[in-house]
């Protein structure tokens, strides 16, 4: 279609309003990149499960985005008692002490017993099995040394921008910490 | 050492006592007192056979790099969108980078980390500040935004796997009737107004909780989401691009930037003949017919009196709005955990604490019975902000449908042709429809021309 410039200011108001708004929009996104550098150079953060707090009430293995949930039961071997009865292995009221499917905690058999020597034995958690129920942390903290705890893995977390599970999380256990220490270990000074 | 095996010897004989303990010691006591003494009932052996314990593995989270290399990767998307779309005018070269970017962004990052949720960060981080924003977050929140204010929506053209996928699944495009795209428009404002009141209250991103591409990027999700995302996309084969123009408030930001933007995209820079063809090619309904220049002097002052009534009636609207947010900034604040958790104790105050094996919720409660002071106060702080924030909400929605009346009422000249500033996004389907176009690229018009007849006729019935 025919232009008509002999009738159009050189600039019109709805160009200036629009440079306007676009000078005015820089310059709240430069301020946003101040203020984000100047408080953020350092920040990176990843999910983790405080282990003092966990109530170990089991929504870790539902409620991960993740299909087999990204937190998995981990064992400070160090806090072990490497008992022969182990609460966290055995169910409360086991036939006999056996890994029988019957007298076991976990439900996915994801623990190994190993047999050291007399009467000790290793307990070790195989992670591809690991559904991060707490079954076994539960037992492990109520009747045993504690060595039994949940941890966010962060092989396998995909860092959600929020995660899934701090929101339905019984203990309000997890938070976002530094991606330099991305674990909350137990350890035997505890 | 022997003393350690005397342990383990009473550990062993606790065996029977252990099973007549779990059925009469109420278990909330053990977990009461037993966090304090858990640790070290057995003392760690001393094996004699020389066993060596073994170390707690820790795999160390995603590598720093990487995350630098995802905004790179961002950057340089944006750049080669812009690219194509203002001068090599390619849909071809879009279509492709989509795909990369549905592979990248989307299938093997997961649609983690995203602009869309970026917004909640930022929110989150401009009123917490305990929280600090990863730069690689505010990378993904400010890169689209700057391009926007230049280019457009070349994000959402072929950067964003949330629209690549959508434009993906696009077969057959209807055009929406007018009072329905222009009702639905004031979706994502709203929308993002409740991201960010979510997120600055620290209660929940629902953006995120409640996206429903990112289930179908990571093959599992709650099935509500996946479900959500699957209607989406099966909607998405006839209403292009639903999520997009509908709902996401990162958009909603975008088209803010692109109505301001320094360059325009237009259909051709060469002469339009008015063919049409353009309009029938977009399935965004973003294409702007041309109005007729001078108005009549009465329409003129109607217009004037619809303007004015307009601008009188957008406060109005915010008070409103600021009214009704208040009243629902209570429901509101049920979404934030701790504030939930302090109505479920105040509500069973009275009822003594439950024995045996305790639900999840029945544990939360039990954690608040402990320290019911602090979680009252934090719940009061946390209803406080809502409150305020619900205001503010109420007041933005009102704002939204006052801007959108404005617009509706202010007279536009356009002698051309031209996608809409905000609407567009910058997916070049038009370049490939416009006969002048093709001629000016030296191009053949290869691609069949759509039916315009039957365009037409779609667009007269009635609730399509």
């Amino acid at each position: 279609m025919n232009k008509s410039p002999q009738n159009q200011p050189p600039v019109s108001r709805r160009q200036f309003l629009r440079d306007g708004a676009r000078a005015a929009a820089l310059a709240g996104v430069g301020g946003l990149i101040g203020a984000g550098v100047e408080h953020s150079a350092t920040a990176r953060t990843v999910w983790q499960i405080d282990p003092q707090k966990c109530l170990r009430c089991g929504n870790c293995a539902t409620h991960c985005v993740l299909e087999q949930s990204a937190v998995k039961c981990v064992h400070a071997y160090a806090m072990c008692g490497y008992c022969q009865l182990c609460t966290g292995f055995f169910e409360p009221a086991p036939n006999d002490l056996n890994t029988g499917a019957e007298n076991c905690q976990c439900p996915t058999a994801a623990i190994k017993r190993t047999y050291v020597e007399d009467p000790y034995y290793e307990y070790t958690i195989d992670e591809k099995l690991c559904i991060g129920c707490a079954k076994c942390v539960e037992g492990c903290n109520r009747f045993g040394n504690g060595s039994l705890f949940l941890q966010v893995r962060h092989d396998r977390c995909v860092n959600c921008n929020e995660c899934a599970i701090s929101k339905v999380c019984a203990g309000d256990a997890f938070r976002r910490v530094p991606v330099e220490q991305p674990y909350l270990l137990k350890t035997r000074s505890h | 050492m022997s003393g350690g095996r005397a342990f383990h010897a009473i550990g062993c004989a606790l065996h029977g006592p252990f099973r007549s303990w779990l059925s009469t010691i109420p278990l909330l006591f053990l977990l009461l007192v037993g966090s304090a003494v858990a640790e070290q009932r057995f003392p760690p052996p001393d094996f004699e056979g020389g066993h060596q314990i073994p170390v707690t593995s820790a795999p160390a989270a995603r590598e720093i790099w990487l995350q630098y290399l995802d905004v790179t990767v961002l950057a340089a998307s944006l750049g080669v969108a812009t690219w194509l779309v203002f001068r090599k005018r390619s849909r071809k070269g879009l279509m492709g980078l989509s795909a990369f970017s549905l592979l990248y962004f989307g299938f093997w990052r997961k649609g983690c980390v995203c602009a869309i949720g970026s917004v909640q960060n930022i929110a989150l981080g401009l009123f917490d500040h305990t929280y600090a924003v990863p730069i690689g977050v505010t990378a993904f929140f400010v890169l689209p935004l700057l391009f926007s204010l230049f280019a457009g929506r070349t994000f959402c053209a072929a950067v964003c796997p949330h629209g690549a996928l959508q434009d993906w699944v696009l077969l057959k495009p209807i055009k929406l009737p007018s009072w329905l795209e222009h009702g639905l428009s004031v979706m994502p404002y709203i929308y993002l107004g409740a991201g960010v009141l979510f997120a600055a209250t620290g209660s929940v991103f629902i953006v995120c909780q409640y996206d429903p591409f990112v289930p179908i990027f990571r093959m599992s999700g709650r099935s509500l989401m996946v479900l959500s995302g699957a209607a989406l996309l099966l909607l998405g084969m006839f209403v292009g691009r639903p999520y997009c123009r509908f709902l996401c408030p990162y958009g909603a930001l975008l088209k803010l930037g692109a109505t301001v933007a320094k360059w325009r995209i237009r259909v051709t820079p060469d002469f339009c003949t008015q063919c049409r063809l353009c309009e029938a090619s977009c399935p965004f309904g973003a294409m702007r017919e041309p109005e007729a220049g001078k108005a009549g002097a009465q329409t003129l002052i109607k217009d004037r009196r619809r303007l004015a009534l307009v601008l009188l009636l957008t406060p109005v609207l915010m008070a409103g709005g600021a009214w009704l947010g208040g009243r629902f900034s209570v429901p509101a604040s049920r979404l934030h955990p701790t504030v939930s958790l302090a109505e479920q104790f105040i509500k069973e105050r009275a009822t003594p604490s439950r024995m045996g094996t305790l639900t999840p919720d029945e544990l939360a409660l039990e954690r608040a019975r402990q320290t019911p002071r602090e979680i009252l106060t934090e719940a009061a702080a946390i209803r406080h902000r809502f409150q305020v924030g619900g205001w503010i909400f109420g007041a933005w929605v009102g704002l939204v449908f006052g801007v959108k009346l404005l617009s509706l009422s202010i007279r536009r000249q356009r002698t051309d042709y031209e996608p809409d500033r905000g609407d567009c996004f910058a997916c070049a389907r038009c370049f490939e429809f416009c006969p002048n176009e093709l001629v000016r690229r030296g191009l053949p018009a290869s691609t069949p021309l759509p039916k315009l007849q039957s365009c037409r006729v779609t667009t007269s019935v009635p609730g399509t």
